[in-house]
């Protein structure tokens, strides 16, 4: 075989693999949804979805720990997007560049890499014990809010960075003090880019288990969380609880549990690409 | 500047500055325990015992166990991943229409999207009943079937970090290659390979450090007992699974037992904070070299 037939059987058998190697990750979501699909939908009804928690899978449903999630999701957007909105303007338009500026960027790639079980541990001894907040929702938003802090940071600096010098050298000219450049100019411009950012950090709080596990937080509540300062569960730990009991009717839940906290990721993923969309559409300067 | 004004930016300031305390008290923390449960348990037989049964009546505290569960899944994870990862990148970036690329992108990135404890349950109900019908012997919680869905969970990680190197690489390297009468595939592994090494490191890296601390899929898959294999046929326990394990269980807080799960998770902290700090010093490297 000559030289230059090697080469273009192994350019073709690249090429091969390599689409071979891209479906494999689409194939596999399909076949993962379907298998999941196919195993939980018929258990979602009204009762699932508004039932309290069950020694029996029959009885058992997902009222708490929905609401758990929703409520982990309102308190973290509460909790995570001023503070890391608020600490992304500082490095962004603030911090003065010097060695110091490195060291709070290095720190951030750090945040960013520290295992979220990690956070858990700190969040038992800093909320839970120290602050005395107990093993509830506030406790557990508070911790979450950290774990993606650094998310926050990263998404709403990128953000701020694409929007043009011009705009800033605008403002100024006009006599706009820094801040008001910031929060009338700035902001504005990069709202989208800021959300989109936002929303995917708030769809990983949604998605974790372990750290909220290690707070504290359990797998039975037989009651709706009704404050900030009430125990509470989430979907990831009701499902983790029903997949790790051996009784195969608790699969069943599993599935109809992933179905639901599935739609909730995808959800919130979706309303993300779209702003995304819609901001790269609009920021043609 | 007027006074709000400079309200406004010692808020903005300390918003910033939580992502210090953050990382000071996670050190803190874990090392404050950690002194503590060194007091009763001598830092020799932690690093060198060939058991870790905390949770029964004759303790034993070797960390080895649970360490080569952690880097058994991981091992896994990565063989799963890289090669299927880099593929992946360079097929999107060199060889893919850019209209396939823009529908293939934001699919692979549902992947990334999917919460851990679903992958578990994915591995737990789906893979390892597939792979028992291959593998005799294979035990329903096994370190294999963990590493897959791990390596599954990390192919967007791998693919999209090593295909923005690949892109970073300057076209007039590519336009060179051509010239010369390279196929694709010459130009993808002579030259854009070569070029993008260190950010294609810095993507292993930041993989097994995303593998080494991932917790629910190896609490569901890999089982909850402490083994010293390599044999990925077999139960393990990683040292997020057992944090998980004492969290879940009745351990009494402040009691020896419970300060185990600082001692391990700071033996998993100093892993995953050396590995993010290499991964942050190459990738500074490497940004120098092209500006």
């Amino acid at each position: 075989m000559n030289r230059e037939i090697r080469n273009k059987v192994f350019d073709i058998g690249f090429r091969i693999f390599g689409i071979f190697s891209t479906f494999l990750g689409v194939i596999l979501i399909a076949i993962f949804i379907s298998s999941i699909v196919q195993a939980g939908f018929s258990k979602i009804d009204w009762n699932f979805l508004t039932g309290l928690p069950s020694r029996f899978a029959d009885h058992a449903g997902i009222l708490t720990a929905w609401t758990g999630s929703l409520w982990i999701l309102a308190l973290s957007a509460i909790i995570g997007i001023p503070v890391g909105v608020g600490a992304a303007i500082f490095f962004e338009e603030y911090a003065p560049k010097n060695s110091l500026t490195r060291i709070l960027e290095i720190n951030l790639t750090n945040l960013a890499g520290v295992p979220s079980v990690i956070y858990g541990i700190l969040g038992l001894e800093l909320f839970v014990r120290s602050f005395k907040m107990g093993s509830s929702l506030l406790a557990g938003a508070c911790t979450l809010s950290l774990l993606i802090l650094p998310i926050v940071i990263v998404a709403t600096r990128e953000a701020l960075r694409a929007v043009p010098q011009s705009i800033r050298q605008a403002s100024f000219s006009m006599g706009a003090t820094k801040w008001q450049t910031i929060w009338h100019q700035i902001l504005p411009a990069s709202a989208g880019g800021i959300a989109t950012g936002v929303i995917l950090a708030l769809s990983r709080a949604v998605g974790e288990a372990a750290p909220v596990i290690v707070i504290g937080a359990l797998a039975y509540v037989p009651f709706v969380a009704e404050s900030p300062l009430d125990d509470f569960t989430v979907l990831p730990i009701q499902i983790f609880n029903w997949v790790t009991r051996p009784d195969p009717e608790f699969i069943v839940n599993a599935s109809a549990g992933i179905i639901v906290l599935l739609s909730i990721t995808f959800l919130l993923n979706g309303i993300a690409v779209y702003l995304r969309y819609r901001w790269q559409k609009k920021m043609k300067w | 500047m007027k006074i709000h004004e400079k309200i406004i930016v010692l808020f903005l300031w300390m918003c910033s500055s939580i992502t210090v305390l953050t990382t000071a008290l996670i050190i803190w923390i874990l090392v404050k325990e950690s002194v503590a449960f060194f007091e009763h348990v001598s830092i020799i037989d932690f690093l060198t015992d060939l058991e870790w049964t905390p949770l029964f009546s004759a303790k034993k505290y070797g960390i080895l166990p649970l360490l080569t569960g952690t880097l058994l899944c991981t091992l896994i994870s990565i063989f799963v991943a890289l090669p299927i990862g880099i593929s992946i990148a360079f097929y999107l970036s060199e060889y893919a229409p850019d209209r396939l690329r823009s529908i293939l992108k934001p699919t692979l990135e549902i992947l990334a999207a999917i919460p851990t404890v679903v992958y578990g349950f994915f591995a737990l109900t789906v893979v390892t009943p597939f792979l028992k019908d291959f593998i005799p012997g294979l035990n329903t919680f096994n370190a294999f079937s963990a590493g897959l869905v791990m390596g599954i969970m990390i192919i967007p990680m791998i693919s999209s970090l090593c295909e923005d190197a690949i892109r970073a690489v300057p076209d007039s390297l590519r336009q060179a290659s051509y010239s010369m009468g390279s196929t694709v595939f010459q130009t993808s592994f002579k030259v854009l390979l070569p070029a993008a090494s260190s950010g294609i490191i810095v993507s292993i890296i930041l993989a097994v450090s995303r593998a080494l601390g991932e917790t629910m899929i190896v609490s569901i898959a890999a089982g909850q007992q402490p083994n010293l294999t390599l044999n990925p046929f077999e139960t393990v326990e990683t040292i997020t699974s057992y944090i998980v394990q004492v969290s879940m269980g009745d351990v009494p807080q402040g009691s020896i037992e419970f300060q185990t799960i600082f001692a391990a998770g700071l033996t998993l902290f100093i892993f995953t904070f050396f590995l993010n700090n290499l991964s942050h010093l190459i990738r500074r490297k490497y940004q120098e070299k092209y500006e």
